[in-house]
């Protein structure tokens, strides 16, 4: 080896080791309450500001040069998605092979759930025998996380179940709205659109909850599921403009194109036209109010491009913060004392 | 000349306003005597000191699933778990492989249950072909072949046109019409009651104003043809209202429910427990007590299983895409003596009415009384037997069951049919 390189590799295998060292202080003696992590629902907010502080550390490790570390190696896992996904799914595989974990990825389509009508149930229990060490699943079928965990000795990470809970998400938007605003309580959050169908929203609702904060959720009654203010602490708006007043940070979600089709609204024309987070718009919040979006982002629809592409737009943050954020929970789920 | 002697017993018999201490004297299958102190020489005898005879109750909502899936259920496994919960009759739904829309398949029914079953099983015929609610099934040969009714239960008519046509039709024919009543268009997609647990779970939701607007629109369609309509398996606060209304006017209208809408609510639902789903979905709390009041004022004049039993693998899986429905023939009565008779929410005469005389009203059938020369149908109750519900006990093919390790006191202890016990203490015979 060139002694420029070899030079090189000394100093990142020491900055690696001390890494390790920070991260098992950063931890102390805190750990994850279970060995899933299916709904925010299990997790308390001091649960959640340990894989915060995590995050943090991982964000100077993903930064790095030399982006591989021996956290995890020898372990398996299973990134078992049975929907589209990109940022999810890039994500947890990244992190996962960054830890040196080997990863293997699972579709839907193309499996035997898909061609041979095999259950779920099943597939997972074969997966068992593997002896995988984490399952990540995204399924559209609300439940199933927590139905495969019953079945597995491995631990389970939700990525996204139906219109029930993404909780890698909400953890990953809190860890940003802190990144950018110093704390998490007291903040005024607005999520904007389709939150009956939207996993993100039941996921980011409880975790803000678990904060304290009371966040306003604004769409049209026919996206809003049945009584969100009894079922959550929020407060439900229809129209756009009153939600956003002097809020600190507006979330907009997803529309699905869609769902004009199914009579949920009338166009998505009609539906940009009221629910599009645009200049006028956020000039209601905050004057230093971020943007955030779970993506993928219907530009124009969901949020003007113009916004995401300001200063204001907190998207790719989000984005970078995800990445930070699952390799410390990998390590927190499958790392230390869990080995 | 066979001959049967119930000694002592508590006998309960709604349709005949008795309630006393007599003894009960079987001949020929038929009832020979109902006294006191009858001192007659009887080939058996069962002393029932202790215990209450009722006329042998009657379930008029079964899924027997045979023809066609008789993995899930047989007519001879349904007739043994029948026996077993204390039901004499069970009345199959139609929604069999293929679907009783036809004679052929009565007959079927018939024929296998005079071979196989030890209960008296009546078959319901479909109102339309195929319950596709397209075209009328025949009727009229439903009818001359035996079937007791006509519903396409599971689904529903929804052409409010063809409804009222089968109700007209019916009339002729003097065939008692049940409504399924659920609008699948406000249905569509829902797994479970739309409510607070429902956006908890992240769950797609059946309003209840989708079994409402049916109920609504049957009792108008009722009126207006003049022919009589029974609800099944009602489960909302709307729902008992309006029935509690027509019933007002005089019209001619019923109502069954089932021990999961009173003994149950959506709450069982949490955890995402496939063995709580059904349909109609279980329901919030203030739907629950309203099931309640109109069991206790008559509203609702029926109690039924709604016996929907499933392999293992069709329930166990995920809940949006398991099966709807629960086995019930074992666990009803238990559950209406536990959550009804217990809490007084029901006299002990008015719960077996429910589950005896009025269905039998309902369908027109000469059951459900302990008169004099009536078959011998007769169920015989210990109010004080206390089991723990253990599905792996049950003599139906399907296990699931939402009341799993539920605690329950009173049972069916003997069942007899036409004069024949076929089950006595536990044992099927």
């Amino acid at each position: 080896m060139h002694p420029r390189r070899q030079k090189l590799w000394e100093e990142i295998g020491k900055w690696q080791e001390d890494f390790e060292d920070r991260l098992i202080k950063v931890i102390g003696n805190r750990k994850l309450p279970g060995k899933n992590i299916i709904s925010i629902d299990e997790l308390s907010k001091e649960d959640m500001e340990l894989v915060f502080d995590c995050t943090k550390l991982f964000k100077e490790f993903i930064i790095k040069p030399d982006k591989k570390i021996n956290l995890l190696k020898g372990m398996s896992q299973i990134n078992f998605f049975f929907e589209a996904s990109t940022r999810t799914r890039v994500s947890f595989e990244l992190a996962g092979k960054n830890l040196s974990i080997d990863t293997i990825n699972v579709s839907g389509s193309g499996s035997t759930i898909d061609k041979k009508g095999e259950t779920l149930n099943d597939v997972v229990r074969t997966l068992n025998a593997m002896h995988a060490d984490i399952i990540i699943l995204r399924h559209a079928k609300a439940g199933s996380p927590e139905m495969i965990a019953g079945q597995i000795n491995a631990p389970v990470i939700n990525a996204g179940d139906g219109w029930h809970e993404h909780p890698t998400q909400a953890m990953l938007d809190l860890y940003t709205m802190l990144d950018k605003r110093g704390q998490i309580e007291g903040l005024k959050v607005a999520l904007v659109g389709d939150i009956k169908h939207s996993r993100v929203a039941g996921s980011l609702i409880r975790a803000l909850n678990k904060f304290g904060v009371k966040p306003h959720i604004v769409g049209p009654p026919t996206l809003m599921p049945y009584g969100m203010e009894k079922v959550f602490k929020c407060k439900v708006f229809n129209h756009l403009d009153e939600a956003v007043k002097g809020v600190d940070i507006i979330y907009a979600l997803r529309i699905q194109l869609e769902r004009a089709a199914g009579g949920d609204i009338p166009s998505v024309r009609e539906y940009s036209k009221s629910y599009c987070v645009n200049q006028e718009r956020l000039a209601l919040a905050k004057f230093d109010a971020i943007v955030m979006h779970p993506g993928p982002i219907n530009r124009e629809v969901d949020l003007k491009t113009e916004i995401m592409e300001s200063d204001r737009s907190a998207v790719e943050a989000q984005v970078e913060n995800g990445f930070a954020l699952r390799l410390a929970l990998l390590y927190l789920l499958l790392g230390g004392d869990r080995r | 000349m066979t001959s049967l002697l119930i000694k002592g017993g508590r006998v309960i018999d709604p349709a005949n306003k008795i309630d006393k201490k007599l003894d009960i004297l079987v001949e020929n299958g038929k009832i020979k005597e109902v006294g006191k102190g009858i001192d007659a020489k009887a080939d058996e005898t069962i002393s029932a000191e202790g215990l209450i005879v009722v006329p042998g109750l009657i379930d008029m909502h079964v899924h027997l699933r045979e023809p066609g899936r008789e993995d899930k259920e047989t007519i001879r496994t349904a007739s043994k778990a029948a026996a077993k919960g204390g039901f004499a009759t069970i009345v199959g739904m139609p929604n069999t492989t293929p679907d009783a829309d036809n004679q052929t398949v009565i007959e079927f029914v018939k024929s296998k249950a005079a071979k196989e079953a030890i209960v008296n099983v009546l078959p319901v015929g479909a109102i339309t072909k195929g319950r596709k609610g397209k075209e009328l099934a025949e009727i009229g040969e439903l009818k001359k072949t035996g079937a007791v009714a006509v519903s396409d239960d599971g689904s529903d008519v929804q052409d409010a046109n063809l409804m009222r046509k089968a109700l007209e039709y019916c009339r002729m024919w003097n065939m008692p019409v049940l409504s399924h009543s659920e609008d699948i268009r406000l249905a569509a997609g829902g797994v479970m009651h739309e409510g607070l647990v429902s956006t908890e779970l992240g769950l797609a939701g059946k309003p209840a104003a989708a079994e409402e607007v049916m109920v609504a629109r049957e009792i108008i369609l009722s009126k207006m043809v003049q022919w009589p309509i029974h609800f099944c398996h009602v489960s909302t606060k709307g729902s008992v209202e309006l029935v509690r209304t027509a019933k007002k006017a005089e019209q001619k209208v019923s109502a069954e429910t089932c021990p999961h809408y009173f003994a149950l609510s959506d709450k069982d639902v949490r955890g995402y427990n496939v063995n709580a789903k059904v349909n109609p979905p279980l329901r919030s709390k203030e739907h629950v007590e309203a099931v309640k009041e109109g069991l206790k004022d008559g509203t609702i004049e029926v109690i039924a299983s709604d016996h929907a039993p499933h392999t293992l693998v069709e329930k166990f899986r995920e809940f949006d895409l398991c099966e709807n429905g629960m086995v019930g023939l074992e666990t009803t009565l238990p559950l209406v003596l536990t959550k009804l008779v217990n809490e007084k929410i029901l006299s002990l005469e008015d719960a077996i009415a429910k589950m005896s005389i009025n269905p039998a009203k309902v369908l027109g059938l000469d059951k459900g009384t302990l008169s004099k020369g009536a078959n011998a149908d007769i169920t015989i109750i210990d109010l004080n037997k206390e089991e723990k519900v253990d599905p792996e006990k049950f003599e139906s093919k399907g296990r699931n069951t939402p009341f799993a390790g539920m605690k329950l006191k009173g049972k069916a202890v003997y069942t007899i049919v036409k004069g024949k016990v076929v089950f006595s203490n536990g044992n099927i015979s």
